[in-house]
């Protein structure tokens, strides 16, 4: 699963210009995760900060 | 808010503020919807315009004006420096906003000419009927309104939602999403009167560093790198945090600024039955230099212009609203944009020492006007054998 560390994030958008699924909102200085997300880690990749991560289930 | 409007825009930035204030003027009712409670605030923005590029839609007011450009400075990977400057000396060629106040002056000014402006309030999806777009859902204040309209502006920018909601792909390949970090820096030695770009896959991998200056001794200081070249320990802040702790080892940072600038070729199609869509959203940043703001003023006012129009002849369908995607692709800004992104394709794959080469070969330049196209034009000039590199672009640089 993805997860926001929402210390570092600046909650830009960068992430969910590159979503391919539609699952990153940046509802104002909140970045929200819906059910659809792939953990596929192109958001992890591109942010400029490292806010996102995918932790694999057994590590959460 | 009402809950009827003839154009309903979806943001508060440069194209959604020009669309409004075209489609008052032009006689409709509009209502600007803006998710953030300020207007121009975060500012996700390097804040550089051309002084052309400005006053074809306004005269520069020092309030929201932080410096005037008279030069600017291409750093080569080897560290030689290329200065551009006004054929005139001393002459302004751009300028660096202070978007917080120039984004909200642009609202206010659709205000003042009539429009609605909702802020803290969120297009959370569209009213969509037979597969038109009617309207959005607006939320405030955790309140859920149905806001009817004949035609919707997406005017939402990088992180756009709208559009995809009506079943646009508005997705930013990873390779062209510039990944960047921006500090607004006081305190440290610059030119303040030019802006200076550092080239380099050491300083800036596929994207460009910049230090635009807001002031004597204050600067925007940021870096753009392609998200392919993107990852744990080599992000845009690694970048950006080595070349300051280089360069201005005692400057102080005011402002922490992260964003995404995509440089992909614009959406394939910027319209839908009763959508338009403008600026960031429909992906018009110039590929060559990530400057967005006057090509979102100029796709907001022309959608709002293509609105009335369409509205005006009762049909906004698709076939109808075409025009505007039409009429921006065939202006000089959609022109720039195709020849911008094939330079641009053509820079990210050069190594340093080709870059190296080409910064060499021009000490100086004189430029009447400060463009990319000129820019491009008179390194060709100087280097013939680009020419064959370029091949098929070569024709329209002539």
């Amino acid at each position: 699963m993805l997860k926001v560390h929402r210390d570092i994030c600046g909650y830009c958008g960068c992430c969910v210009s590159v979503c391919p699924e539609g699952a990153l909102e940046l509802i104002d200085a909140y970045l929200s995760v819906e059910e659809n997300c792939t953990s596929c880690g192109v958001c992890a990749k591109v942010c400029p900060l490292g806010a996102l991560e995918v932790v694999h289930e057994n590590q959460v | 808010m009402k809950t009827r409007y003839d154009v309903l825009i979806i943001g508060g930035g440069p194209a959604g503020a020009l669309a409004a204030k075209t489609a008052v003027e032009k006689g409709l009712s509009a209502c600007i919807v803006e998710k953030r409670p300020a207007i121009g605030a975060p500012v996700r923005c390097a804040e550089g315009l051309g002084k052309e590029a400005l006053l074809e839609f306004m005269e520069p007011d020092p309030r929201w004006i932080s410096a005037e450009m008279t030069g600017a400075t291409v750093v080569a990977p080897d560290g030689y420096k290329m200065q551009l400057s006004s054929k005139m000396a001393g002459s302004k060629v751009g300028y660096i906003l202070d978007r917080k106040f120039f984004d909200r002056e642009l609202v206010w000014k659709a205000a003042e000419a009539g429009a609605d402006v909702a802020v803290k309030s969120r297009a959370a999806a569209p009213i969509m009927e037979d597969g038109i777009v009617k309207g959005a859902k607006i939320e405030h204040g955790g309140k859920i309104t149905n806001v009817r309209a004949e035609v919707v502006i997406a005017a939402d920018g990088v992180e756009s939602k709208f559009s995809k909601w009506c079943g646009i792909d508005t997705t930013v390949p990873v390779r062209e999403i510039m990944s960047s970090v921006q500090y607004v820096m006081t305190g440290i030695e610059i030119d303040p009167f030019s802006t200076v770009f550092y080239l380099g896959n050491e300083v800036a991998p596929e994207g460009y560093l910049w230090v635009f200056p807001k002031g004597k001794n204050t600067a925007n200081v940021g870096i753009g790198i392609s998200g392919k070249k993107s990852g744990e320990g080599h992000r845009a802040k690694d970048y950006l945090d080595r070349f300051v702790k280089k360069t201005f080892p005692h400057g102080r940072t005011i402002e922490f600024i992260p964003g995404g600038v995509s440089v992909c070729r614009p959406l394939e199609c910027t319209v839908a039955d009763g959508l338009l869509i403008a600026g960031d959203a429909a992906r018009v940043v110039d590929p060559l230099t990530g400057g967005g703001i006057y090509n979102a003023m100029f796709t907001g006012k022309l959608a709002a212009q293509t609105a009335a129009d369409c509205i005006g002849r009762g049909d906004v369908s698709k076939k109808a609203l075409m025009a505007y995607d039409k009429a921006w692709r065939a202006s000089k800004m959609g022109k720039g944009i195709e020849r911008n992104y094939h330079i641009k394709e053509y820079l990210i794959k050069q190594p340093d020492t080709k870059l190296n080469e080409i910064i060499h070969s021009v000490s100086k330049i004189d430029l009447t006007e400060f463009s990319t196209l000129t820019l491009v034009k008179e390194i060709i000039r100087v280097n013939p054998k680009l020419m064959l590199d370029l091949g098929a672009l070569a024709a329209s640089l002539r």
